[in-house]
């Protein structure tokens, strides 16, 4: 079966993103995309120098792959707004990523500034894949606005604590229409499983592959899992139930 | 409200008798918590944590990968005047020092970029000596103009200024500020301050959230280790720390560690500070402020430095020359001396020999050019 995940003019057959803060090299985090044949790559403009030849991570990040430049640092609308376009002038295409953080303790995203920048940068053309509080009044104003997809947190960013935001995210799932990405907080392959096992579109990954022993080895086991989850999500999962339901039922004769 | 206020509750406070008091569940407790509370810190800066520091290491440590990675930011100093009308017992650019001065004119300061940007540095740290005749703020705006053409990350490391004031460094295109209190003991201060702008013991402690105010991305804070008895020095620069955070959240505060190193002037280190002592302060840090920077400059020898990697450390400068113009004139005889002289390319890769990644830019400038 054909399943595709399809974000502006994109086809995207692989629902593991990655991020790439805090790894130990530049050539681990492009192993990682060819490893695992991730499609989507976030990187921040922070971490982008165009001037340097070895030192420039764009060069790590394999052909074919979708950049989604962050805004990683911006703490209002106005200074996501001014990375986006720099990103853009810098030849980095025009997908973005929107990361508006004015909290340092928990680095929790500032929905309402980030309402304010899809706002102005899709209307520029942008593909703006907002990173937010899982918040049903605020997906629908991003949707609304021209957002590509929302990117909720499972929990704080880097805390490895999973899905902690289940139930709204959920939320999310089911009333909005464009893709819900589960960004930040996925700590083990199986935070991704659930994720897509709900309906998720795809998941974001960073820390826990970043900072692992073996973080090839750790992508691997996240591109396993977010499969499994995916499979199990299209497949359809059985309901749940309180008590037994038997395989074989004791009644069963009284139907043939 | 002032970080002074809540200096004042400690003003007076018996932190030997209590130092002295602090037991072995007492820090074990402190490791352990997620949130710490004043009294934990003074657990973990205590004597009786010392016995406790591997442990103390290894939590840090696992605190620092995971909200920093395996990584060391990289940036280097640039002196561009040293005119200074203070009388800091302790500092070569004391005006009652007889050195040449010297101030960079702005053909020079260029010159002085395009030497570091050829290093691959991307990070700066722009000092002056405190002299508003000879390094007005205008001269610092103007000079902060030419650098942005070279380096996407400029902090300052100047006098104290007024909050307008940073707001038009940060205008002109500064993204952080380092101001160290030198000592939060006011009587110290005093005697160590007998003259000049400086003397102001808290003006000077207020400027670190004149720059908050003022909306500045980073702000650095510290005492200079050696002028008096360390734990309750790196006390209240950690209360200073949260103070800011808590109240300006939208900034990164960061804590630097600069310990005392041979000069120009007779000044003897009142207070050592031993090795031990300043890996202590380092985790001490980091269990109490999760996602503060920690700095670590060349005041510290190379061997020491490559140790602390992945204790907590999280930015080192290297190429540093401590003397106006030095990059260009090669001139060693600056604000104090070095200690680590690796070049950028050598340290680059002892850092990537170690596991961590050297990162040359962190930031990028958004302000226009």
């Amino acid at each position: 079966m054909n399943d595709i995940l399809k974000i502006a003019n994109h086809e995207i057959h692989n629902r593991l993103f990655i991020g790439t803060g805090k790894f130990p090299s530049k050539q681990i985090i492009k192993d990682v995309m060819l490893q695992t044949g991730a499609q989507v790559v976030t990187i921040a403009l922070r971490r982008i120098d165009i001037n340097a030849k070895e030192e420039n991570i764009l060069n790590y990040v394999p052909e074919n792959c979708i950049l989604m430049p962050n805004t990683s640092g911006a703490r209002n609308a106005e200074e996501a707004i001014r990375i986006a376009r720099i990103l853009k002038e810098s030849g980095c295409g025009n997908w973005i990523k929107i990361e508006i953080i004015s909290d340092n303790k928990y680095l929790l995203p500032d929905n309402w500034e980030t309402i304010k920048a899809t706002e102005v940068l899709a209307k520029e053309g942008f593909v703006v894949m907002p990173y937010m509080s899982p918040d049903l009044a605020a997906a629908k104003r991003l949707e609304n606005a021209g957002a590509a997809s929302v990117m909720p947190l499972g929990a704080p960013i880097g805390s490895n604590r999973g899905i902690k935001t289940k139930e709204l995210v959920k939320i999310l799932i089911n009333e909005i229409k464009i893709p819900v990405i589960v960004d930040a907080g996925i700590g083990k392959p199986s935070d991704a499983t659930i994720c897509m096992e709900m309906g998720c579109g795809a998941v974001l990954v960073n820390t826990a592959i970043a900072t692992a022993n073996n973080p090839v080895e750790m992508a691997i086991a996240f591109d396993l899992a977010v499969k499994a989850g995916r499979k199990a999500y299209l497949a359809g999962l059985g309901p749940e139930s309180n008590y037994a339901h038997a395989s074989s039922p004791l009644t069963g004769f009284l139907h043939l | 409200m002032s970080f002074y206020n809540t200096f004042e509750h400690y003003k007076n406070f018996d932190f030997n008798n209590c130092f002295a008091g602090i037991t072995d569940n007492q820090v074990q407790a402190a490791i352990q918590k997620e949130v710490l509370s004043h009294n934990d810190i003074l657990a973990l800066l205590s004597p009786c944590a010392e016995k406790q520091l591997e442990q103390m290491a290894q939590i840090s440590q696992k605190i620092t990968f995971q909200n920093f990675g395996k990584a060391i930011v990289l940036y280097t100093p640039i002196y561009i005047s040293d005119y200074c009308d203070n009388h800091c017992a302790y500092c070569s650019f004391n005006r009652t020092n007889k050195i040449t001065r010297k101030k960079l004119s702005f053909e020079e300061i260029e010159k002085e970029a395009i030497s570091i940007a050829s290093t691959g540095l991307r990070h700066i740290l722009v000092l002056t000596g405190d002299s508003r005749k000879y390094s007005p703020v205008s001269y610092i705006c103007e000079a902060i103009k030419i650098l942005k053409k070279y380096f996407p990350a400029i902090s300052l490391e100047i006098y104290a200024l007024e909050e307008a004031e940073y707001a038009e460094i940060i205008e002109a295109g500064a993204d952080g500020l380092t101001i160290y209190q030198e000592t939060y003991d006011e009587e110290l201060y005093e005697k160590l301050h007998p003259a000049g702008p400086k003397r102001n013991y808290i003006y000077r402690m207020d400027a670190p959230e004149r720059a908050c105010k003022a909306w500045m991305r980073s702000v650095n804070v510290g005492a200079l280790l050696g002028l008096s008895d360390w734990r309750k020095e790196v006390f209240f620069t950690l209360l200073h720390a949260q103070y800011l955070q808590d109240k300006y959240t939208d900034t990164e505060i960061s804590v630097s560690f600069p310990r005392m190193r041979p000069h120009t002037g007779k000044f003897d280190v009142s207070f050592p500070v031993s090795d031990k002592h300043l890996v202590q302060m380092i985790l001490a840090t980091r269990i109490f402020l999760k996602r503060a920077g920690i700095t670590i400059s060349t005041r510290e020898n190379s061997k020491f430095r490559d140790n602390l990697m992945g204790l907590g450390v999280t930015r080192m400068s290297i190429g540093s020359n401590t003397a106006v113009g030095g990059h260009t004139t090669g001139n060693e005889y600056g604000q104090f001396q070095i200690a680590d002289n690796r070049n950028i390319e050598t340290f680059k890769q002892v850092i990537l020999d170690k596991g961590f990644e050297p990162v040359l830019k962190d930031w990028q400038n958004i302000t226009k050019l």
